[in-house]
């Protein structure tokens, strides 16, 4: 609890991270927000956006190559994020301990993407969104743009800089009948694409390539 | 006790507690009877923040001098932060804005407590002038360098530099100043916040002649006219907190009314050009601590330069 409020208490002060229900009100429906991933802070950023009760039964998804290094991250990790560490190199079954946790009722904050992309365009999303609806259809999918958390703290450094951010969040999508893998997929980066476009009427649409195709 | 409330300082805390006490019930009154008018919504939104900001500046001012730099050193941090959030910085100016937040902005409010006064004065325009493009060198990136370190040094000078002159007016000692140093912050905040609600309210009722349309459309050359002139006339009515005397202190008023003025031009143009028209949502009816504390970053060095030269000891 208060190591709580204090990850809460200094990211407000250090980067706001005011979230804007544009689409979705805070309610305590069972939902998988999916943002766009810059920032190694955009876990906490989106975490402490949430108001407390949904904050509480909310557990963020991050990898277990990073968040279980080091005793300090591995606490905050485990015993005040409640994150769910998954393998990145794990194949299908490292989908087993989200379909767990959204099995017990907990909300899941995940970052399709896979990675942090080298630009303000997210990369293209990785099918684990795609299963996730599928297997639980109860569970609300709701798209979250998380504005600038990628320049408090970029990849490559490790002090954070204030700067504030926002958490925009969108209207719930949900896979329709027939409609196929890939194309969900696209239509739920389009709608995180869209939040950031309210912000930022230049930013690039398209995926960027991939360094080596 | 009956001395104590009387004295200058708290006797202008009663004033500015009645006077925000009057226009509560005033703003209460007209929001009932148009409960509709959005001009209304947002001129009540602002006396409840003027509550806020003077309750807290009167319990910073009864815990000291420490307390007071404290409190706008937090003041300057979210400044800088609004500032630079609005800003596009890069990732290769990471390690000088690092530096502005976590090196020059504390150590710009700790020099206020050190026994050498001199040391404040230079450190941002000199030290951080050096350190800072230096600092932007780190990833050896040149695009748009003057840019970029331009943009940092401003944004340090007006927001961390600039404010902390405000503080720094407690350090100053006069002969036969019966108000003592918080007097000299209260009459800077007063004529120059003063001066803002004045022209804001003058616009309101008298504006018809924009006064520089592309820069601030709400800007009215007789919100300026009325609006200043009625914060000089403040200033000069305030002399008890001043070592100036009336006349002395109605110049000096004048002075940080036309200072004031031009620092909310000159950052709202800074504002636009960053396509912006609040720094932030911070202060409810208000946009962003900046959009508040723009003309104090220009009227505070004035004041504090202009009673160090002409009157400190």
């Amino acid at each position: 609890m208060i190591l709580e409020a204090v990850l809460v208490g200094l990211t407000r002060f250090l980067v706001g991270g005011r979230a804007y229900w544009l689409g979705a009100q805070p309610t305590s429906r069972q939902r998988i927000y999916f943002a766009n991933h810059r920032s190694n802070a955009d876990t906490v950023v989106l975490w402490a956006a949430l108001p407390p009760p949904l904050r509480r039964r909310t557990r963020p998804v991050a990898a277990q190559d990073y968040w279980a290094h080091g005793r300090l991250r591995r606490l905050f990790a485990l015993d005040v994020l409640h994150a769910v560490l998954i393998d990145r190199g794990g194949g299908r079954d490292a989908l087993d301990p989200l379909h767990e946790a959204l099995a017990e009722g907990c909300s899941l904050i995940i970052f399709p993407e896979g990675g942090r992309g080298p630009g303000p365009a997210p990369l293209p999303f990785k099918s684990g969104l795609y299963h996730l609806a599928l297997a639980h259809p109860g569970a609300q999918l709701v798209p979250v743009w998380l504005d600038d958390v990628g320049r408090a703290l970029p990849k490559g450094v490790s002090i954070p800089i204030p700067v504030s951010t926002r958490a925009l969040i969108g209207a719930p999508i949900a896979p329709d009948p027939g409609e196929t893998r890939d194309a969900f997929l696209t239509r739920a980066r389009d709608a995180v694409v869209a939040l950031g476009l309210s912000l930022h009427p230049d930013l690039p649409v398209a995926p960027p390539e991939p360094p080596h195709a | 006790m009956r001395d104590l409330l009387l004295a200058p300082l708290p006797l202008t805390f009663e004033a500015l507690f009645v006077f925000l006490l009057v226009a509560s019930l005033v703003g209460r009154a007209l929001a009932r009877r148009r409960p509709e008018d959005a001009t209304i919504r947002n001129a009540n939104d602002r006396i409840r923040s003027w509550w806020a900001i003077s309750v807290i500046l009167a319990i910073t001012f009864a815990f000291g001098t420490t307390a007071t730099i404290l409190l706008f050193a937090l003041v300057s941090f979210w400044c800088l932060r609004e500032f630079l959030s609005l800003t596009p910085t890069r990732l290769a100016d990471h390690y000088a804005l690092a530096a502005a937040f976590y090196l020059f902005l504390p150590l710009q409010f700790a020099l206020l407590l050190w026994p050498w006064p001199g040391v404040f004065v230079i450190a941002i325009p000199v030290y951080g002038f050096l350190a800072l493009p230096a600092l932007s060198l780190v990833f050896g990136e040149t695009d748009d360098f003057l840019q970029r370190v331009a943009k940092i040094q401003w944004a340090l000078m007006l927001t961390v530099y600039a404010l902390s002159h405000a503080p720094a007016l407690l350090l100053l000692r006069f002969d036969d100043y019966p108000a003592g140093p918080f007097g000299l912050l209260a009459f800077l905040l007063l004529v120059t916040q003063g001066s803002d609600v004045a022209q804001y309210l003058a616009g309101k009722r008298f504006g018809r002649t924009p006064l520089a349309p592309r820069i601030s459309p709400n800007k009215t050359r007789e919100g300026l006219l009325y609006g200043g002139g009625a914060a000089t006339v403040l200033g000069g009515a305030l002399h008890g907190l001043t070592p100036f005397g009336f006349w002395g202190a109605l110049a000096m008023a004048a002075v940080l009314v036309a200072a004031g003025a031009l620092g909310g031009l000159v950052l709202s143009a800074v504002k636009r050009s960053l396509g912006a028209k609040d720094w932030g949502t911070m202060i409810e009816g208000h946009g962003g601590m900046l959009d508040r504390m723009d003309s104090l970053a220009f009227s505070a060095p004035l004041l504090f330069h202009l009673a160090n030269y002409f009157w400190a000891v």
